[in-house]
């Protein structure tokens, strides 16, 4: 079998019985991100060089029967993640030349786990945006259809993984920037609990919403890299000291009794009829597997987005503002002045989205607003995290759709924000509640993939991936890869 | 001044909180090294990096909250202070806004009327340092050094409770003294340890309503805060009685001209759109944590001062100025021992020719030449008649120079006081037979000739006669 189709669970099992060396796969994925790589815009920086020093480091240690648990394989980190010496641009013309001098927990983690970083994936500059779209470097491809978008921020790791050109990839997740990449690119995205992961080395847009997660093919892949990513880090005061499961290990365990919470609001206006269909015929699946189906509600739901949009520009606004040009990243030529300095500096480096971003958290945490605005938005973010907790005591998870319709045509949102802000409407609860989530193909809706999203109560990752590995037990959706790719 | 004004003044004080490493970084805090050789990937803001918290400062603020009584809350919150500055290197500083982590609290000074008078702290909270722009040496740019950036500082705030210059400078040095007695701070002011910042106002005498205050930026002596406070008060009233209004601003004190002038008006300032940092959790302290912390209180000032007035029988003022440093009241302590009798004259000592001498060599009392063991000797000698005060004098000079302990000096000098009264016998004998014309005087009625008759006897013993005894020895011969 090619090694490209192969998940990295079976790329792992190749690898430990010698079928194959690292520096083999290594080439076949750098032969494959030549061949489609620039058609689908989905990286900003290959690492052709390192990656294979790193795969043959990987081989030798093997040799030796040494190595970590993803010894030799292949992945492809977000541009958000820091990566010594390597360019790390977040998407932005501000860190066009920015190369970083740390590695990123999450980096550094992977790779002392002997994973081989073929490169860093495109993105929506400084993870603002839900296309792809905003990134200065171009938007990607979904590579079901060249014409659409991939879905952002992670948009970029989405279509590498979704066309084959590596078999894993890093993300991050905001309001939905995993997720529902992966729901319009049919690959499985998950966003871990808050303070999982450590956000060390991560930029940052939304601190307090802000979380690594990865795409994959499949939830044993997924399983496989969040257990390696997982943990406490005392670099990362918000990140937990809680056990981490042997996620891989909690995946074959039957979905008999587990309680799948609908949430009725999901089904109404706004859903694409056929992807409403589509997510419905995947809790059939769980229901046969031994699921129990039953409807919760979240009463505040609708106040999710408006409570992001808050929330996150306000966090934004302050964590751009190291962006100054004066220590590193785009300076203004001949600056006439300081705020000459500033002004320019920013004003060039800076895209559109990322501007309105830093207005409007500006704006809600300025004298006689933040009241208004900021508070106002924390304290329905308290409401929203009641609902989830309350939910919660009758269901182990609640699932619905992760977009409201398939992947949309480039062009289509860029010109009305809030038609694109809505595009996150079931998966920024997620995020305001700092709870985990996944999305997993459940089928197609004219060519195009769909998602199914689940929501678990903190630190229900075993149950969310138990529960899609289950699931693509018994279908088949998540192998459909695009005609053009295979 | 102007009586029919009051003075409202509140300080801000500035505290650099001694800890090895910074205050959300493990960079350290040692002054003086290179420009941007102590600023690591967090003091730079770089992208990604996030603040950890030094639990020491934590400590170090409790200890303080204690100390002035305030309440040490179980939860504080560290926000964000937004402004662009280019020695602010995340365009925010850490600070605390909404709950600091000390509320409450208290100083008691003495005011002019020599009253013991209550101040009142509003808050004390934690916050990291900037860095520093630097203007000098370079032509037509400006120089960021970030070494500074994320100090930790701890801000005490006092209520408006001062009334006169002198009394800020007198609050200001309690809270200096504080500080350092509790090891949180080394309180240099040289090097920025120790600054504040005062709002001061006046108002017509009786008025209830405060008048509009200005900011006093830049203080960094006492004696430039006494200074600053006193022109800009003045500035005001004569700003008022002339018909104008004083404007809510911010202005800096220029030492060299002894002004004030506005650096901007609070109009224009900033809005810092403060908000809960997300990057840190809420600082949480059990009451366990304040006992553990109680605990480990050393003595305060004002209670030693108390116990060396009513245990040793020290005069007010030397109890002040010997509980001015933990260091220098040790000294003192070491040098008395358990004994009260040559405690006040172990107290003159320290406070005249030691600290007198230490001065001149720009020594501090660590560093003593003469150690709190050997000062007490000398005192001893002193008090047993071995050698007089005087010879005292040039003994201690030896000692300060290394030539030994006061017995060693005594010793190789031959110091001893004669107080063989037979040897001193002939001595005042031979003066008085040397000097019958001065006799005659004396017997005439002159009885202030006595000191001539002393001082012949001390100039040919090279004073080593016991004074009181040739004192009335001279008397009863005199006399007879």
């Amino acid at each position: 079998m090619e090694l490209h189709v192969q998940t990295l669970t079976e790329l792992k099992a190749g690898l430990d019985r010698g079928d194959f060396s690292s520096v083999e796969l290594t080439q076949a994925m750098q032969a494959r991100i030549a061949q489609h790589g620039e058609s689908l815009n989905a990286f900003i920086t290959i690492m052709d060089d390192a990656a294979l020093a790193a795969a043959q480091l990987a081989d030798e240690k093997r040799a030796a029967g040494d190595g970590g648990v993803l010894n030799g394989l292949p992945i492809v980190h977000k541009d958000i993640f820091c990566t010594r010496d390597v360019l790390t641009t977040c998407g932005s013309r501000m860190l066009e030349n920015f190369i970083s001098p740390y590695d990123a927990s999450v980096v550094e983690r992977l790779s002392d786990a002997g994973a081989v970083v073929l490169g860093k994936s495109n993105m929506d500059e400084f993870a603002m945006g839900s296309s792809n779209e905003t990134s200065y470097f171009g938007p990607v491809k979904n590579p079901w259809d060249l014409d659409r978008s991939p879905g952002g921020s992670s948009g970029g790791s989405a279509a590498a993984v979704a066309a084959r050109l590596a078999p894993a990839a890093t993300g991050t997740d905001t309001g939905g920037s995993i997720r529902q990449p992966a729901a319009l690119t049919n690959t499985v995205g998950i966003k871990p609990t808050y303070g999982r992961v450590s956000r060390y080395g991560m930029i940052a847009f939304a601190s307090s919403l802000d979380q690594a997660g990865v795409i994959t093919r499949s939830a044993a892949d997924a399983a496989l890299l969040l257990g390696v990513m997982a943990g406490f880090d005392e670099r990362d005061s918000t990140s937990v000291d809680h056990p981490v499961p042997d996620y891989v290990a909690g995946l074959e365990a039957s979905l008999k009794g587990l309680r799948v919470g609908i949430v009725r609001q999901h089904f109404d206006s706004g859903l694409d009829h056929a992807t409403g269909e589509a997510v419905r015929e995947a809790l059939q699946v769980l229901q046969a597997q031994g699921a129990t189906l039953t409807e919760v509600d979240l009463p505040n739901l609708d106040y999710c987005v408006p409570t992001y949009y808050v929330v996150a520009p306000a966090e934004c606004s302050s964590n751009m503002s190291r962006f100054d040009g004066v220590r590193f990243g785009r300076r203004a030529d001949n600056p006439e002045d300081l705020l000459d300095l500033y002004s320019r500096s920013r004003g060039e480096g800076f895209g559109e989205e990322v501007k309105r971003r830093i207005m409007t958290g500006t704006y809600v945490l300025s004298a006689g607003y933040y009241d208004a605005y900021y508070l106002q938005a924390q304290k329905v973010r308290q409401l929203i995290s009641d609902d989830f907790r309350k939910a919660f005591e009758s269901v182990d998870v609640i699932a619905g759709p992760t977009t409201p319709t398939p992947a949309f045509k480039l062009g289509d949102k860029t010109d009305d924000p809030i038609t694109m802000y809505l595009n996150d409407i079931y998966t920024i609860g997620a995020n305001l509640a700092g709870l985990p989530a996944i999305s997993a193909p459940c089928g197609m809706v004219q060519g195009l993939p769909v998602g199914l999203h689940l929501v678990g109560p903190h630190w229900a990752e075993e149950s969310l991936l138990r529960t899609v590995h289950q699931y693509q037990s018994q279908t088949d959706w998540h192998r459909a890869c695009p005609e053009a790719f295979r | 001044m102007n009586s029919a004004w009051e003075v409202v003044i509140g300080l801000e004080i500035h505290t650099q909180l001694a800890t090895k490493s910074k205050i959300f970084s493990g960079a350290s805090t040692a002054y003086g090294a290179e420009p941007n050789t102590q600023a690591c990937l967090v003091d730079l803001g770089y992208p990604g990096v996030l603040p950890v918290l030094n639990e020491e400062v934590v400590r170090m603020a409790t200890l303080f909250g204690l100390a002035v009584g305030g309440t040490v809350a179980s939860r504080s919150i560290f926000a964000r202070k937004n402004y662009f500055y280019p020695d602010l290197p995340k365009g925010y500083q850490i600070s605390q806004f909404e709950l600091p982590i000390v509320v409450g609290g208290e100083m008691y000074i003495t005011d002019a009327d020599g009253n013991e008078k209550r101040i009142g702290i509003t808050r004390a909270h934690l916050e990291e340092d900037a860095g520093k722009s630097i203007h000098e040496g370079l032509d037509r740019s400006s120089g960021i050094d970030l070494n500074r950036a994320g100090t930790p500082l701890l801000e005490i705030v006092s209520e408006p409770d001062l009334r006169s210059a002198k009394e800020a400078v007198s609050y200001l040095r309690k809270i200096h003294t504080l500080v350092r007695y509790l090891e949180i701070s080394d309180g240099n002011m040289q090097e920025g340890s120790f600054r504040c910042d005062a709002n001061v106002s006046v108002r017509p005498l009786g008025q209830e309503e405060l008048g509009t205050r200005a900011e006093l930026k830049n203080l960094n002596s006492f004696r430039f805060i006494e200074k600053a406070i006193n022109f800009e008060v003045d500035r005001q009233i004569e700003l008022i009685e002339d018909g104008g209004k004083v404007v809510l601003e911010t202005r800096l004190y220029d030492s060299d001209k002894n002004e004030t002038r506005s650096m901007r008006s609070k109009e224009e300032a900033n809005d810092y759109r403060y908000f809960p940092d997300p990057d840190l959790l809420p600082v949480e302290i059990t009451a366990d944590y304040v006992e553990a912390v109680r605990a480990t209180m050393p003595e305060l000032p004002d209670v030693k001062r108390q116990r060396f007035v009513d245990d040793y029988g020290l005069k007010t003022d030397d109890a002040s100025i010997l509980t001015g440093s933990r260091a220098l009241a040790d000294y003192f302590e070491s040098a008395a021992g358990a004994g009260t009798s040559a405690a006040q004259a172990i107290a003159n000592w320290v406070i005249g020719d030691l600290t007198g001498a230490l001065n001149k060599d720009g020594l501090d009392i660590d560093h003593s030449r003469v150690s709190a063991a050997d000062l007490a000797g000398l005192v001893a000698r002193i008090s047993d008649d071995t050698i007089s005060g005087k010879i005292a004098k040039d003994v201690f000079e030896a000692m300060w120079a290394g030539e030994g302990t006061a017995d060693d000096i005594i010793e190789s000098r031959g110091l001893r006081q004669i107080t063989d009264s037979s040897a001193i016998e002939a001595v005042v004998d031979k003066v008085i037979a040397d000097n019958p014309g001065q006799v005659a005087e004396y017997r005439g009625g002159k009885d202030k000739l006595i000191g001539f008759f002393v001082g012949q006897v001390m100039k040919d013993t090279q004073g080593k006669a016991n004074p009181g005894q040739v004192n009335k020895m001279l008397k009863d011969k005199l006399s007879s």
